[in-house]
């Protein structure tokens, strides 16, 4: 240390020190950087917050309460996450209409960014599932048989067997699936809305949500193809054994009766 | 009714029959023989004829062409070609163009002997009259007699042992066919009580094939699973999973009604039956926010939060609960067995 403090007055200490103050700050710099970007993220964060707690005041509060704890018009949203959030308002059931049974599917009358806002203030008021990201739900790749086998065991029974929907109790149904994009079928597996129960990732992996989707897409996608034709509904043996009595029976019916009342003698009694 | 306070003009003996009398045929009830002959065009104009034996060809041959569309549709189609056809929508060309020309085929065979029989076939009415049923005295005492000769010629009443035997022989004879009535056992034993769960056994899960723990079961999640030790591949699985079919929910604990059910939940995760006590369909239409299952075939509706009771519907009883509980390990596991049968009620249920 003598040594040192001997050469405090080198002529090359202040290039020294001048070295060293240098170092510190780059690494100061270099250490705290990443908090500014991660900071301007939270700012975002909080902004949509922000502006998601205005729309809901306008849009949702009179039912749900001011602060999303629920009145008796409304659950709670604590906890419902912005995945329902996504789905409810993002396939027209929220807001709702009028109270009832069951809330059904309407226009759409937010965008996906006040949409966005919206379930970044429901998010903020407790944990809950998130909105999936597309690499989550994108059916592309997945194994449709396998979504049959899992779409037969856990969906079928309310859904219909190729998700054509089905009645449920005092006025409740279980909606047909024509439609639905990938995204909102993964958010109400993930998320259970209205009296659907919820499949979450803990009892159905992601990859089987996948499959399920590829199942439905390809069997009442847009791009389905029924071999038979006149699918009458898609409703199985109800529709078409209806249909086989009625206009089948009714027309050997009609010809049977045509036969015997056309009389083929020559003179016409 | 005494006949007293009755008018003696108003009773029957007291109308004047020579007034009221209506005259009746000899016999009201004659028959009237069959209407006269009347013919047909064809009967009469021979061209009318030609026409309908051309008209009849012409149906045999549309079925000639029509068998030829349908061999040929099944030569010219692949079977993974769909056209657009109204108002069918979307079809397999192979499906449409086999049942089009198949039933053409068909029909017109029908159609041609139809129009064949009405227009050049004879039509003359012709009557088949009934006669007595009943032999004559004559033949009954001949076959008296004969029977008689033949009784005494065979020996039936003199011979007693082949008499004796041949009764033996006759009367074990049906026994073979009511052996047979085995086959249709062996009787169910106790196999309609019991089912694959018993204590120790933990749950899988159908859809991942993995044990369930309870923090995996979200409160308003329905989860399907099946005893530990059966698999898909299994020679019995089918009628094993008929019995042990089980759907677990999650119901805040303070939501349950019965007392009993909470008792054999694990923190609000109970363990139903998934096969319905009417006549044994899965049931398993769940909704999580009135606890409701609905049974598809007939709408029988129970209450799981409330001991699984009916409330609406023609089962009898409710869904037999299964008690379970976590092992050591953290995995969900059954206490036992269920503690009545499953599904529908049978004779000796009790």
């Amino acid at each position: 240390m003598k040594k040192l403090s001997a050469r405090r007055r080198h002529p090359l200490a202040a290039v020294v020190v001048l070295l060293l103050a240098l170092a510190a700050t780059g690494g100061l710099y270099a250490a705290f950087a990443p908090a500014g970007t991660a900071k301007a993220d939270v700012t975002a964060q909080s902004l949509a917050i922000e502006e998601g707690k205005k729309l809901y005041s306008v849009g949702c509060a009179s039912c749900h309460g001011t602060g999303g704890q629920g009145t008796t018009d409304g659950p709670s949203l604590v906890g419902v996450g912005s995945a329902s959030v996504d789905f409810q308002v993002g396939t027209g059931r929220m807001p709702a209409q009028q109270p009832g049974a069951q809330v059904p599917k309407k226009k759409v009358i937010y965008t996906q960014a006040e949409i966005d806002q919206l379930a970044a203030y429901v998010a903020s008021l407790g944990a809950g599932p998130i909105t999936p990201k597309e690499a989550q739900y994108d059916p592309a790749g997945a194994d449709a048989a396998k979504g049959g086998e899992l779409f037969r065991t856990n969906c079928a029974q309310c859904h219909n067997f190729t998700g054509k929907g089905g009645a449920l109790t005092y006025g409740k149904y279980a909606p047909p699936l024509d439609g639905v994009s990938p995204k909102h079928l993964y958010e109400a597996m993930q998320t259970g809305p209205q009296n659907m129960p919820s499949f979450p990732d803990s009892t159905m992996p992601e990859q089987q949500k996948k499959d399920i989707i590829a199942y439905v897409e390809a069997v009442n996608g847009d791009k389905t193809v029924s071999p038979g034709g006149l699918t009458l509904g898609g409703l199985g043996p109800v529709s078409e054994g209806l249909f086989a009595w009625i206009f089948g029976l009714g027309a050997l019916i009609a010809v049977a009766i045509w036969v015997a009342a056309h009389t083929a003698k020559a003179k016409k009694s | 009714m005494s006949t007293q306070e009755i008018p003696e003009e108003n009773l029957p003996a007291g109308q004047d029959t020579a007034h009221g009398a209506v005259k009746v045929a000899d016999n009201p009830f004659a028959d009237p023989g069959l209407p006269p002959h009347k013919p047909r065009v064809q009967d009469i104009d021979e061209r009318a004829a030609k026409r309908s034996e051309r008209a009849v060809a012409f149906m045999f041959v549309l079925s000639m062409l029509a068998t030829v569309g349908f061999i040929a549709s099944y030569v010219i189609f692949p079977v993974d070609k769909n056209v657009y056809i109204w108002p069918f929508g979307h079809v397999s060309a192979l499906n449409f163009s086999l049942g089009w020309t198949l039933g053409l085929a068909l029909f017109f065979i029908g159609a041609g002997a139809v129009h064949w029989a009405r227009t050049l076939m004879s039509d003359v009415e012709v009557a088949d009259e009934r006669h007595p049923m009943a032999a004559t005295p004559e033949v009954k005492a001949q076959v008296m007699a004969d029977f008689a000769q033949g009784a005494a010629e065979s020996g039936m009443g003199r011979r007693k042992l082949i008499r004796n035997t041949l009764f033996g022989a006759l009367a074990l004879v049906p026994l073979s066919g009511v052996v047979l009535l085995r086959d249709l056992g062996p009787l169910p034993e106790k196999k309609l009580r019991t089912t694959l769960w018993a204590k120790g056994k933990l749950l899988i899960n159908m859809n991942t094939h993995e044990p369930l723990r309870p923090e995996d079961v979200a409160v308003g999640s329905l989860t399907f699973v099946m005893p530990e030790g059966l698999s898909e591949h299994d020679e019995n699985f089918q009628t094993e999973i008929a019995k042990a079919a089980l759907m677990i929910v999650r119901i805040q604990p303070e939501d349950i009604k019965d007392k009993r059910e909470l008792e054999w939940s694990h923190e609000g995760i109970v363990a139903f039956s998934k096969i319905c006590t009417h006549v044994g369909c899965p049931i398993s239409l769940y909704e999580q926010q009135t606890h409701h299952v609905l049974c598809p075939c007939h709408q029988s509706t129970f209450d799981l939060s409330d001991g699984a009771r009916v409330i609406f519907g023609p089962a009898g009883h409710a869904l037999p609960q299964l008690r379970i509980g976590v092992n050591d390990k953290g995995f969900l596991e059954a206490h036992g067995d269920f503690d009545e049968p499953v599904g529908p009620a049978f004779w000796e249920r009790g």
